[in-house]
């Protein structure tokens, strides 16, 4: 793979992995938020898979590869699969948020300009294209901070949980081609394992107050 | 070969008894007892691995495990307040069953999710990798959520949601610190075999880019500082502490909390190096002082014991943040008395509480009054565990409060010192008073005032380990004997000598 290529191709998975977060903000449907977070997980493996062609197929691009089918696998399909058997039965879109929409989305171009300006020391000390990228996958952190600081429904705190991580999974991937191999699989067990006990609470939600509305959460307080 | 399968049971022994757990369920005569076994067993290797780790470290498997003196001392730490927490679940589950609260499918998942935490805790500190320490801190928590909604009711449930969404999102700040931290290391060449590997970390620390390392720790000291309770990101603790199960929060309280700050001790040292003493310092203190003055606040109009306790291990925590920014051998040796203190003081306290609750039906300071007269075994060790808890001399907590506050005015940081002392006459009147009305106050039956409950004789197992417990706290604020050379050893590997 030619160099311009592989910086198009890198440029393009970080696009739309970005861009998956930005209209979670956007959308209000369930379903749909549930949705863009597969179709980022499958940007993130994407990225990953260009990172492993670009780094020669024979070593370390091999592993990456294998990874990138590893990460696809999971934060494509299994994880929304048991988003989706989260919604079933339940609420399919979000009340009103804290922050509306129109106002989110100015706060995520403020985000971005956060994480530009946060992230010059690590640019600054090896300014490969992989490196120049960071920005935008610390982007995608802040976002599901947001989101999990101003969304309202249980489900769609999950995903701002799972955003965080794909972003950190991101910013991994593209300053050292990725954590160790152990560390990467306990990482992905954990998430797995925090997700299930998240579907398994909400559940517990919806039969003790009768909705997943996180403001009713508020019987334990000083 | 020895040193290898000490390093491995451990973290092997509670994973046994979990199996146990899975296999035959929750048996009172039998299984019920396999955790503690486990526990016991725990210690014996700690004792066993601090004897051979105090002149130089330990690997094993494949370089993955290493104990050095530190590790092998939290690793007593999670042995000697795991033994009396596990020693007082038989009883409580049994009260709890009698009273209908508890099914025996829920003790079965009781006792496997109790194990397996310990068994995390124990990967915690043995882990000779940051990456592998988060992953197993995280672990815990994943565990312990369904203990701390063990009881479905609303109030459980939402402690436990709020516990998880706050410490998987606070402890995911330390991961991305991690993937800076490795970025750093990349460019300083560390070999890639031991990539995240503390001990290698802190060898290559001068050639970290400091820049990156700056955000790095940063990151570091507030995701782990979240899931030891350290402000700002401390709201999750009162509510999940004071919904899980009485020998759960002693867990929780005594030594997840610590361990978690393990990981901030293992960063300092990085930290230190690469960026000197100034910037760890002075994150610290802030994060310390923020939290004792959050934990002082809300302790004054405490109306529920459990949250009271659970608020003093913000406080205790803060102290101990206090320890590690003043950062000299005495206060490392300090903090490292203090955290075992705290621990064993704590769960008698939680332990004595879960039985109080269980006698008195209520976890409102006014639905327990004159606990001395209704409950004179459990009013007398819980009233010990809150004096030892205060600072009250002969206890361990007294003897390492003083070396911090001495350790800091020499050091220089006498502005913080005061600060914290100041805010912890606060807390000393608070918890005094309230913990006084409940032990001496008038007793007045009447709605939210529960009759006792009819048998509330605290099991004599369970009597025997907090006493236990509490002596042991005791004996540590007279003499540290026993543990002086894994003392000093420990406390010079986070000691830095500015």
């Amino acid at each position: 793979m030619s160099d311009v290529t592989y910086v198009r191709l890198l440029d393009l998975a970080c696009g739309a992995f970005l861009l998956a977060a930005v209209l979670v903000l956007w959308r209000r449907d369930l379903a749909a938020i549930v949705r863009l977070f597969a179709i980022q997980g499958a940007a993130l493996a994407a990225l990953v898979a260009v990172l492993g062609v670009h780094e020669g197929l024979d070593g370390h691009g091999a592993e990456l590869l294998a990874l990138g089918a590893g990460l696809a696998v999971l934060r494509a399909v299994v994880l929304p699969r048991l988003l989706r058997r989260a919604i079933v039965g339940g609420d399919v879109r979000e009340t009103e948020p804290l922050v509306n929409v129109a106002a989110s989305l100015v706060v995520a171009a403020g985000l971005a300009l956060l994480s530009y300006a946060v992230t010059r020391p690590v640019v600054a000390l090896e300014p490969s294209p992989a490196v120049r990228a960071v920005p935008v996958a610390l982007t995608v952190v802040l976002i599901g901070f947001f989101v999990l600081v101003t969304r309202r429904r249980a489900l769609s705190q999950v995903v701002g949980f799972l955003l965080v991580d794909n972003g950190i999974t991101a910013v991994a991937f593209l300053t050292t081609s990725g954590v160790p191999l152990i560390v990467e699989l306990g990482v992905s067990l954990d998430v797995l394992l925090a997700v299930l006990v998240l579907q398994v609470l909400t559940a517990r939600m919806r039969a003790a107050f009768g909705g997943t509305d996180l403001d009713d959460l508020r019987e334990l307080r000083d | 070969m020895t040193t290898t399968a000490l390093l491995i049971a451990p973290v092997g022994l509670p994973l046994l008894a979990a199996a146990s757990h899975a296999v035959f369920g929750w048996r009172p005569k039998t299984t019920a007892w396999s955790g503690a076994a486990a526990a016991a067993g725990l210690l014996a290797c700690a004792v066993a691995l601090a004897v051979a780790a105090v002149d130089r470290p330990r690997t094993g498997l494949g370089g993955l495990l290493r104990a050095d003196a530190l590790s092998a001392y939290m690793l007593v730490v999670i042995g000697a307040v795991a033994l009396p927490a596990l020693l007082a679940s038989p009883g409580y589950l049994a009260a709890e069953r009698a009273a209908g609260h508890t099914s025996a499918a829920d003790a079965r998942r009781y006792g496997i999710l109790t194990q397996t935490f310990v068994a995390a805790m124990a990967l915690a500190v043995l882990a000779a990798n940051l990456g592998v320490l988060w992953v197993a801190v995280e672990a815990t928590t994943i565990c312990t959520a369904f203990l701390v909604g063990h009881r479905r009711t609303r109030h459980a449930t939402e402690a436990a949601w709020k516990y998880v969404v706050i410490c998987s999102a606070g402890i995911a700040l330390a991961f991305l610190g991690i993937v800076l931290l490795n970025f750093a290391a990349r460019h300083a060449h560390v070999p890639s075999s031991g990539a995240l590997d503390w001990a290698e970390l802190a060898r290559h620390a001068t050639a970290l880019d400091a820049d990156v390392t700056r955000v790095a720790v940063a990151l570091l000291v507030l995701g782990f500082g979240t899931k030891a309770g350290l402000a700002p990101l401390h709201a999750w603790l009162p509510d999940a502490h004071s919904q899980a199960p009485a020998p759960v929060s002693a867990l929780m309280s005594g030594v997840l909390l610590s361990v978690a700050f393990y990981a901030v001790l293992r960063v300092k040292v990085i930290a230190d190096a690469a960026l000197g003493v100034p910037f760890t310092r002075t994150l610290l203190a802030a994060v310390a002082l923020v939290s004792l003055a959050a934990a002082a606040a809300l302790l004054l109009k405490q109306r529920d014991y459990k949250r009271m306790l659970a608020y003093s291990s913000i406080e205790h925590m803060g102290l101990i943040a206090l320890g590690a920014a003043v950062g000299t051998p005495l206060a490392a040796s300090a903090v490292l008395l203090h955290i075992l203190g705290h621990g064993l003081a704590k769960s008698v306290a939680f332990l004595a509480s879960g039985h109080i609750q269980q006698a008195t039906g209520s976890t409102r300071v006014d639905g327990a009054r004159g606990l001395i007269a209704r409950v004179p075994l459990t009013a007398g060790l819980f009233g010990a565990s809150l004096a030892a808890l205060l600072g009250f001399p002969p206890f361990g907590l007294f003897a390492s409060e003083l070396g911090m506050f001495r350790a800091g005015f020499t050091a220089g940081m006498g502005w913080a010192v005061a600060a914290a002392l100041l805010l912890m006459l606060v807390v000393v009147a608070a918890v005094a008073a309230h913990t006084g009305r409940m032990l001496l106050g008038a007793h007045r039956p009447g709605p939210g005032a529960a009759a006792l409950a009819g048998d509330v004789r605290l099991a004599r197992s369970a009597a025997l380990a907090l006493t236990a417990a509490l002596v042991a706290c005791a004996a540590l604020g007279v003499t540290a004997w026993p543990l002086h050379t894994l003392l000093d050893t420990a406390a010079a590997i986070i000691g830095a000598h500015p």
